[in-house]
């Protein structure tokens, strides 16, 4: 049943092939079996899973069940699950129970999907790699000494490993392309304002916008579908009826006209992904796409402006984990200065105060012109280089991450090289574009993601892409040793 | 050396909504601690902020009300600081662009002439919650129900040069909100408290001297004694050679005096950025003139119609519309008086706002209602009863027996008007009093108010007082 996808695992159950029960029970039994070896969830729901798949049978047998009716799924513990611990991986939060869901977890639960827990992420989304997760790192299922990727590593990691059909992650600067890559499965950042942001944990609210993780982009048509729409509690969400996704997945590409950014394709890309993305490009052109070269031009810039805005706005979006009215409070605080030090001080972790400390120091008196205004300056000239793009082509494509999968510990060190891993997704979250990450090929045993990169709102045209060049390539279908 | 006071105000007008700015929780004061706080006012994690339409249209109308641009585009931004009472670790506030600018409004002196004192903005901000020291043995016990309570900042140009002018623009503010009804205007309650920024110079100098801000003023009272006080101790300072520090103070009502709080090296870094959790506010020109449409009569307006339509004199007319509710309270008595517009002015500003004060009580809780009064005045009119009695019959009003009618029936308060009746006591009194006759005869004319004294008592004070006069004439002059 695992080796379905979510898009067949619903049909299955509409046909009664099976109940959701008894689906909801064999992925539940290969996380107890199997997650030993990746620890891609924070918390597992098995009961409160059985109840909802019980209750997803008998509205199934009423007939009158919405399309995911049954199918089991995870989210990123970054979204608010009432009555169930939403960590955020971190220490902080570690005795959160959520009094509330997320919209985002609202409507998947309205379209019928079955929680099988929350899954495992870097400390408040703040990493590339899954190691500054308070509840340990993830490991990587196609080769355990490797890292997932971050910040949704556990999402992609459990994607990868069939431990569920599909999962929320949330994308800041990477957080679900990178993942998607480096596990070699399929995950789409939709444009900002697409998707609730109410109820998923901020970092960097101008950037956060959240988006699925599953093994094929039907898959990931399926709940976007789900999961995108207005929302009254969210004043950035955009008002805009959400078309169905899955209507034209099939559509020809044939004169799709595909730009391919030449700083995407320069010096930090390793040769071995280089190869896999050009041959994935090739395989567009058999498809019947055209592709031309365009420039980004101010590629460079991107994550020297994402390492000031994104910090910023986490410096002002953390203040409110002060140890007052939840979350991690320190003992036996002797006045107020030492109640915040030592419930801040020992609730975070360093990449987090890593952050806000940056954060605090551009927002600062003195430097707020130099670093968050002039910053924001060039998010504007950014933005402009994909619209001079978009007017020459339909999807962008390139590279996801300039390497495969690296190791863990390999860079936990040294940040700027670790944000580094992030130079070709950041750009997007700084232009508010929807992005994707479909697996293209391996460097040995590790996945290699080809990035497509759409207009405004374009994100069905992202999924037809990618479920073309899925229909006529098999990389997605691949499944890592030891989890078949 | 003669010394010049400067003077802002920044003003909080927290705005009568009936939720919060940014939640969908209720507003109203009083209820029991944290009842009125939702996920969105306790910062919980993952909750956003959407803005409240209503405090955005009360905003608009204060700034059409005192002349401002009401801004197309003005920015929500984070004032971020640490306090237990403030949940986010932030305030949701508006900071480069604010939705009200340069307005004005008009101050009247002591002296007769008004005066200008420049608005320089207003924006629109959340309100943080309480912080209670007492009763938790050493602890701080924390209250969320007014996180996020709309506020209207008005903050002032440094153009007031007393605290008198201070003390008559926070009124004409104060009268402005609460003839909008944005505000219930209610101090105690605090909502509506200033920050005074108090500054001292020589005559003549141009350059402003250093300002100290003295906190939280939720009085009339208050903001006279504290800047009063706050301008002795810096010219005092000066004086004897010293330099003023600014800082931010405290005035400590029962010592009348102000205290440092924090100086400015200890002052925050309050790194204001927009904040991204909310679109740039913007309105259109249409919405402005829909707000313009609901305007209500402003003080100004109104006062000048009380004295071109009602021939009051500028004091009484001042006095009259310094608030709605009491010139609301004037005009229904007028018109129940059946239209006696002085006489009902000196009875308002007199007897009415006089026992109300006597008894500590607002307009509201008046026992005699508009009606009552006018009703009490109609019959001065039609000489049912005298001024005097009526003073009489507003006592008895005032103490719950009824309407005019009721209390002037009860009491036999009804005036003799009866020329005969009155010509019958003057003449018993005449005959009772030979030796003031004979002495008024021979020429001490001011025995003429003895026996008009003399007749009154006799009839009780009931006797019409203007036909009393002719009648005692002519009797002594016969």
């Amino acid at each position: 049943m695992h080796n379905l996808t979510l898009a067949e695992l619903a049909q299955a159950l509409r046909n009664k092939e099976y109940s959701s029960v008894e689906l909801t029970r064999h992925f539940l039994d290969r996380i107890g079996r199997l997650d030993a070896r990746l620890n891609s969830f924070i918390t597992v729901t098995e009961e409160s899973a059985l109840n909802a798949a019980a209750a997803a049978d008998r509205l199934l047998s009423s007939g009158n069940a919405p399309a995911l009716t049954g199918v089991p799924f995870a989210h990123k513990d970054i979204f608010c699950t009432e009555g169930t611990k939403t960590s955020c991986g971190s220490k902080m939060l570690d005795n959160f129970i959520a009094p509330y869901d997320a919209t985002c977890v609202t409507k998947l639960k309205a379209a019928g999907t079955v929680m099988l827990g929350k899954t495992n992420m870097d400390e408040f989304a703040m990493g590339s790699s899954n190691e500054t997760s308070y509840y340990g790192p993830v490991r990587n299922p196609w080769d355990t000494a490797a890292v997932p990727g971050g910040s949704s590593g556990g999402s992609a990691a459990a994607v990868a490993a069939r431990l569920t059909p599909g999962a929320s992650g949330t994308d800041t600067g990477g957080s679900i392309r990178q993942p998607a890559a480096l596990c070699g499965i399929t995950g789409i950042k939709p444009t900002y304002g697409r998707v609730s942001r109410y109820g998923m944990i901020a970092f960097a609210s101008s950037l956060d916008q959240g988006g699925p993780m599953a093994r094929t982009a039907e898959d990931c048509a399926l709940l976007l579908g789900a999961m995108a729409g207005f929302d009254p509690r969210d004043s950035t969400s955009v008002e805009q009826a959400v078309p169905d996704y899955s209507t034209d997945l099939n559509k020809s590409i044939e004169g799709l006209k595909i730009g391919l950014p030449k700083e995407y394709f320069s010096d930090g890309l390793d040769g071995e992904v280089a190869k896999a993305i050009e041959a994935a490009i090739q395989e567009f052109r058999i498809l019947g796409a055209e592709v031309v070269e365009v420039s980004l031009r101010n590629t460079q810039l991107a994550v020297p402006t994402y390492y000031v805005v994104a910090p910023a706005e986490a410096s002002s979006n953390l203040a409110r984990y002060d140890g007052v009215r939840f979350g991690h409070r320190c003992a036996e605080p002797r006045d107020l200065i030492d109640l915040y030090k030592r419930s801040r001080g020992e609730g975070f972790g360093a990449e987090v105060k890593r952050r806000i400390m940056v954060g605090t120091y551009v927002l600062s008196a003195g430097y707020y012109d130099a670093y968050y205004l002039k910053a924001q300056q060039l998010r504007q000239l950014i933005s402009q280089d994909f619209k001079q793009a978009f007017n020459e082509v339909d999807v962008i494509m390139g590279p996801a991450t300039p390497t495969a999968a690296f190791n863990l510990g390999e860079k936990v060190d040294d940040p700027v090289t670790m944000y580094l891993s992030d130079i070709y997704t950041i750009a997007v979250n700084l232009a508010g574009l929807p992005g994707m990450s479909i697996p293209a090929g391996f460097v040995g045993k590790r996945p290699v993601g080809l990035q497509l990169i759409g207009n405004y709102f374009d994100e069905a045209r992202l999924l037809n892409v990618a479920h073309r060049y899925q229909q006529a390539t098999d990389w997605h279908a691949r499944c890592p040793e030891g989890f078949e | 050396m003669e010394w010049e006071t400067v003077i802002g105000l920044e003003i909080h007008a927290q705005l009568a909504t009936r939720s919060k700015i940014f939640s969908g929780a209720a507003t109203a004061y009083g209820a029991a601690p944290n009842t009125q706080a939702c996920a969105v006012d306790l910062g919980l994690p993952g909750v956003l902020p959407v803005l409240n339409k209503e405090a955005v249209r009360m905003a608009a109308k204060f700034g059409l009300a005192v002349g401002a641009t009401v801004a197309s585009r003005s920015v929500f931004a984070r004032k971020n600081y640490f306090y237990p009472d403030l949940p986010k670790g932030y305030q949701i506030s508006q900071y480069e662009l604010p939705v009200v600018q340069h307005g004005q409004v008009q101050i009247e002196l002591e002296n007769g002439e008004s005066k200008t004192i420049g608005v320089t903005r207003a924006h629109l901000e959340e309100d943080a919650g309480k912080s209670l020291h007492e009763d938790f043995h050493g602890l701080t016990g924390i209250d969320l129900n007014r996180a996020g309570t709309p506020l209207l900042e008005i903050v002032s140009e440094p153009d007031m040069r007393s605290a008198k002018e201070a003390v008559a623009y926070m009124k004409k503010i104060h009268s402005l909100v609460t003839y909008l009804e944005i505000c219930d205007g209610n101090m105690q309650e605090g909502s509506f408290r200033c920050d005074a920024n108090v500054s001292v110079r020589h005559k003549g100098e141009h350059r402003f001297g250093t300002r100290c801000e003295i906190k939280n003023l939720n009085s009339f009272r208050f903001v006279e004694r504290a800047i009063n006080f706050e301008v002795e101790r810096q010219i005092d300072i000066l004086e004897s050679g010293g330099k003023i520090s600014q800082e931010t103070r405290l005035y400590d009502a029962n010592k009348d005096e102000t205290r440092s709080m924090r100086s400015k090296e200890e002052a925050f870094d309050y790194r204001y950025f927009p904040d991204p959790d909310l679109l740039p506010l913007e309105i259109d020109p249409a919405f402005v003139e829909e707000m313009r449409a609901t305007l209500p009569e402003l003080p100004d307006e109104k006062r000048e119609r009380f004295s071109y339509e009602f021939g009051l004199p500028p004091y009484d007319a001042g006095v009259l519309t310094s608030s709605r509710e009491l010139a609301d309270f004037y005009e229904a008595a007028l018109v129940a008086s059946g239209g006696e517009p002085k006489l009902a002015a000196n009875w308002v500003m007199g007897e009415l706002l006089g026992a109300l004060n006597k008894e500590g009580k607002e307009l509201a809780d008046s026992p005699v209602s508009a009606a009552m009064l006018g009703g009490m005045l109609r019959r001065i009119a039609d000489n049912t009863i005298s001024g005097k009695i009526a003073k009489q019959v507003f006592e008895a009003m005032w103490n719950g027996e009824g309407d005019a009618d009721t209390v002037i029936e009860k009491h036999g308060l009804k005036q003799v008007t009866d020329s005969v009746a009155i010509e019958k006591i003057i003449d018993e009194v005449l005959a009772k009093n030979p030796q003031q006759l004979a002495d008024y005869r021979s020429g001490k004319d001011k025995l003429f108010g003895f026996f008009i004294g003399q007749v009154m008592k006799a009839s009780q004070g009931k006797a019409n007082p203007q036909q009393l006069n002719e009648l005692l004439k002519k009797k002594l002059s016969a």
